[in-house]
């Protein structure tokens, strides 16, 4: 009870009974001393010599990067076209692979419960791992190029629109499935006509909205060799070619915020 | 019953995972051409019942046979011909929203086309024919492209109705048809259903609240109290004593008022089912 | 005149259509209507395919070079090697989870100020479009391009990483804050004013209770994304376990890889557990 009576015979009101306001002290204490803990860690692991340095070399940075060399810029309309491509193919790619995942991983509609684990395995794994990872890998056994970056982002993007996808299958209204079955359809056939429009608005929304993601992240698969605009980000960075990094960082921003407004509006229209 | 009977229930009982017994000892025969009405307070297990015929819910014990078929045996492709034979109609309609009037019709022929054909909406030129007589016959034909959600209720469950037509069915299965529309649409409905019954010699079995429309367009009422079977007989037999013990009490001296489903019911709470009848 | 033009033909499409449905002739209703620009789209996404996996440019031979080491690979997660670096997983696992701790604790800080100032109807203008500058920089740059920024500025380890994974959660968590302020219900904030209550107080007794359980929700959430994230920008220098990652991967060691991806998915299923576990509570 958070009301109880002082010595004087005054009842006290506080927010919270004594016990609780322990426990809340206790768990600040120990968040507290956890985070100074991981402090020593990073501080243990640091060069603090450079850490002091660190204003100087960003001055000297952004000088480098003022002006940007404009030039540049007619050089990056292949690479930007293929970024493009890496994103719009893998998406494309990630969605035919995660549409059956999603069926298959959605309570609703699949054959069988180890089925269903073994969906979401394949999206939890997909969803853990970041496409720059699944790109170096790729690199190693496709070698470099566009094809690793395509298939990158495509494993990515299974596990998000798996994921997304089969929880807006869990939400469809059960009566028309029902009635579908009752009209002795097959099973591909119940999902054709009860599942498949009640999801398909969401599906698109998803889709557009992970092509967006694809786009940003397709602009640095080029870092470990998967093509695309960032092979010329991680030339121009190990040439401390610091005026064109400043072009390529300008390119980027404004494809995120065209596909961004893209995405938006496709995304309003269909909702 | 002097026809021969074309579905047959016996000993048919059903029991929840849950635990909750839903139906028991249900002993029904339903001739060719019978218009049966279910009824019986909420969580009586009519809803239960009606899809214990077509299996959309397992009975847990029992046998049913539709024109000496055994359904409980059936599975896989057997069941779903069986089902064919069986049009249901549903409480809110249950309709794809998504999809237009005609595809809506035309998935009660999802039981006689093969998968690719239905995914690319090529039906047979006589089954498309039949689905738009069957839409003048409800008088939606004007509609044929519109979307199912921009049909008003009583237009969508006409749409309904057309598609477990389409089925070509012998049996009709009619889940509270009238339940969320207002009182002279629902009487709309009822006599198509019963018109259709008649002009396809089609047997039916109607759940529904309401038992002034129950005793006005049936052939026979039976009652349900707590999963059993407390009323088998004419609609004329139907008295303040029989439904005080299908509803329990309540003042019936009125005969049968309008507002039938306000009835309040007696039945223990550990029966009623989570589910809407 | 032209709408009862076009009315006109509308219902002379719709009647031919019924009357070849009477005759058992029915077609879905095409999408789009008018066929020049159905036609249209079609065509543009085709020559868009052709034109695409034109420049694709796959170099066979070395795919079919690295289909054995592909094999390889998927034959390592069936056996993981823990042991042969495990100094090296565990170093760098630790030095993730601290990142992922210590930024997601700083980016959170930082972005409840960045988020009260981006929310529309609590702050003034100019105030309003800085804070959104910061959002849209935060946000549009992905995290390994920021890394590779503070690598520079602050040398290789863990610092820069942190930093990184801090910047990027001000973007993401200040974003959504701002949105939740905005639309928060206005009824109890004037409640609040009414009874003479000061900016502070405002914020503390009206604006808070709305927002916090969410504010904690996405904070969890964050944290995951941070760790996944610490896990790819050791790539260019900035400390955790991608560096562990990057070395196995390069060295074609794909068994330490291995287990390093499978370490990987298990924390992350942890930590979806713990958040809806969270979620939950906080609700």
């Amino acid at each position: 009870m958070p009301v109880s009576t002082s010595p004087q015979g005054q009842p006290v009101w506080r927010l919270r009974t004594r016990r609780a306001e322990w426990l809340r002290f206790m768990a600040w204490l120990v968040g507290l001393c956890l985070i100074v803990l991981c402090w020593r860690v990073i501080s243990d692991n640091t060069m603090w010599v450079f850490v002091e340095d660190a204003g100087r070399q960003g001055s000297d940075l952004l000088a480098r990067m003022v002006p940007p060399k404009w030039g540049y810029a007619e050089r990056l309309w292949q690479p930007m076209w293929d970024t493009l491509n890496i994103a719009t193919l893998g998406t494309a790619l990630g969605i035919v692979m995660a549409f059956p995942v999603a069926f298959l991983a959605a309570r609703n509609t699949t054959p069988h419960s180890l089925v269903r684990s073994a969906a979401l395995g394949v999206i939890v794994a997909s969803r853990s791992i970041n496409s720059l990872i699944w790109a170096m890998l790729l690199v190693t056994i496709l070698g470099p190029g566009v094809l690793a970056g395509i298939i990158a982002i495509a494993l990515r993007s299974i596990g998000f629109v798996g994921k997304l996808l089969y929880e807006a299958i869990e939400e469809i209204h059960p009566t028309p499935v029902e009635a579908i079955t009752a009209t002795g359809a097959s099973r591909l056939q119940v999902m054709n006509y009860g599942v498949l429009p009640q999801v398909l608005p969401a599906f698109a929304g998803i889709s557009v909205y992970r092509w967006d993601i694809n786009i940003r992240e397709s602009t640095v698969l080029g870092l470990v060799g998967a093509g695309g605009i960032g092979l010329q980000l991680n030339a121009s960075i190990n040439t401390l070619a610091w005026d064109q990094v400043s072009v390529i960082f300008i390119m980027i921003f404004a494809t995120v915020l065209v596909s961004e407004w893209i995405s938006a509006r496709v995304r309003h229209a269909i909702i | 019953m002097s026809s021969p009977s074309m579905l047959t229930l016996s000993g048919v009982g059903k029991r929840y995972p849950t635990g909750d017994r839903a139906l028991s000892d249900i002993e029904l025969s339903l001739p060719k051409g019978q218009v049966l009405a279910l009824i019986g307070p909420s969580g009586a297990g009519k809803s239960t019942l009606i899809r214990c015929v077509n299996r959309l819910v397992e009975p847990s014990e029992g046998r049913i046979a539709l024109e000496g078929c055994e359904l409980t045996r059936l599975s896989g492709a057997k069941l779903r011909q069986a089902r064919r034979a069986m049009g249901m109609i549903f409480q809110e309609y249950a309709l794809v929203d998504r999809l237009s009037v005609m595809e809506n019709v035309l998935s009660g022929q999802l039981g006689y086309v093969g998968f690719w054909r239905s995914f690319l909406r090529r039906y047979p030129a006589p089954a498309v024919a039949e689905a738009f007589r069957l839409l003048e016959r409800v008088g939606l034909s004007h509609a044929i492209d519109k979307r199912a959600d921009a049909l008003s209720g009583g237009q969508r469950q006409r749409v309904g109705i057309a598609r477990a037509l389409l089925q070509n069915p012998r049996l009709l299965l009619v889940d509270e048809p009238t339940a969320s529309l207002d009182p002279k649409t629902s009487r709309q409905i009822m006599r198509l259903i019963r018109e259709l019954c008649a002009e396809r010699e089609l047997a039916a079995i109607i759940n529904i609240h309401d038992v002034a429309l129950a005793q006005q367009f049936a052939d026979r009422i039976v009652g349900l109290r707590a999963g059993r079977i407390v009323f088998d007989g004419k609609p004329q037999a139907l008295t303040a004593e029989i439904l005080t013990t299908i509803y329990g009490e309540e003042e019936w001296d009125t005969r049968v008022a309008d507002e039938a489903d306000e009835t309040p019911t007696t039945t223990p709470a550990s029966l009623t089912l989570g589910v809407a009848t | 005149m032209r709408a009862l033009q076009a009315a006109s033909s509308e219902a002379t499409f719709d009647s031919a259509r019924m009357h070849l449905a009477r005759q058992g002739q029915w077609r879905p209703m095409p999408l789009i209507r008018d066929p020049r620009l159905r036609w249209g789209l079609a065509l543009a996404v085709a020559l868009y395919l052709v034109l695409a996996l034109g420049s694709v440019g796959v170099n066979w031979a070395r795919v079919a070079e690295g289909a054995s080491r592909g094999l390889n690979f998927i034959a390592a997660f069936a056996q993981p090697d823990f042991l042969t670096r495990q100094r090296d997983i565990l170093n760098g696992l630790l030095e993730s989870l601290t990142m992922t701790l210590t930024s997601t604790v700083l980016g959170v800080l930082l972005a409840i100020p960045v988020g009260l100032g981006a929310a529309r109807n609590i702050a003034p203008l100019p105030i309003y479009l800085i804070c959104r500058g910061i959002i849209a920089v935060s946000r549009t740059f992905q995290e390994i391009i920021i890394a590779i920024l503070f690598v520079v500025m602050f040398g290789f380890g863990p610092l820069a990483g942190m930093l990184t994974l801090a910047f990027a959660t001000i973007g993401f968590m200040a974003k959504l804050l701002a949105e939740d302020i905005e639309d928060v219900s206005w009824k109890q904030v004037e409640a609040i004013r009414a009874t003479g209550a000061g900016w502070w107080q405002t914020m503390n007794h009206a604006i808070q209770p709305q927002v916090m359980p969410r504010l904690i929700g996405l904070s969890v959430y964050r944290l995951d994304i941070n760790f996944r994230e610490s896990a790819v920008i050791g790539i260019v220098g900035a400390g955790g376990i991608g560096a562990t990652l990057n070395t196995s991967i390069s060295r074609y060691e794909y068994d330490t890889s291995a287990a390093i991806l499978l370490i990987i998915i298990a924390i992350v299923l942890l930590c979806e557990y713990a958040s809806s576990y969270v979620r939950r509570w906080t609700q």
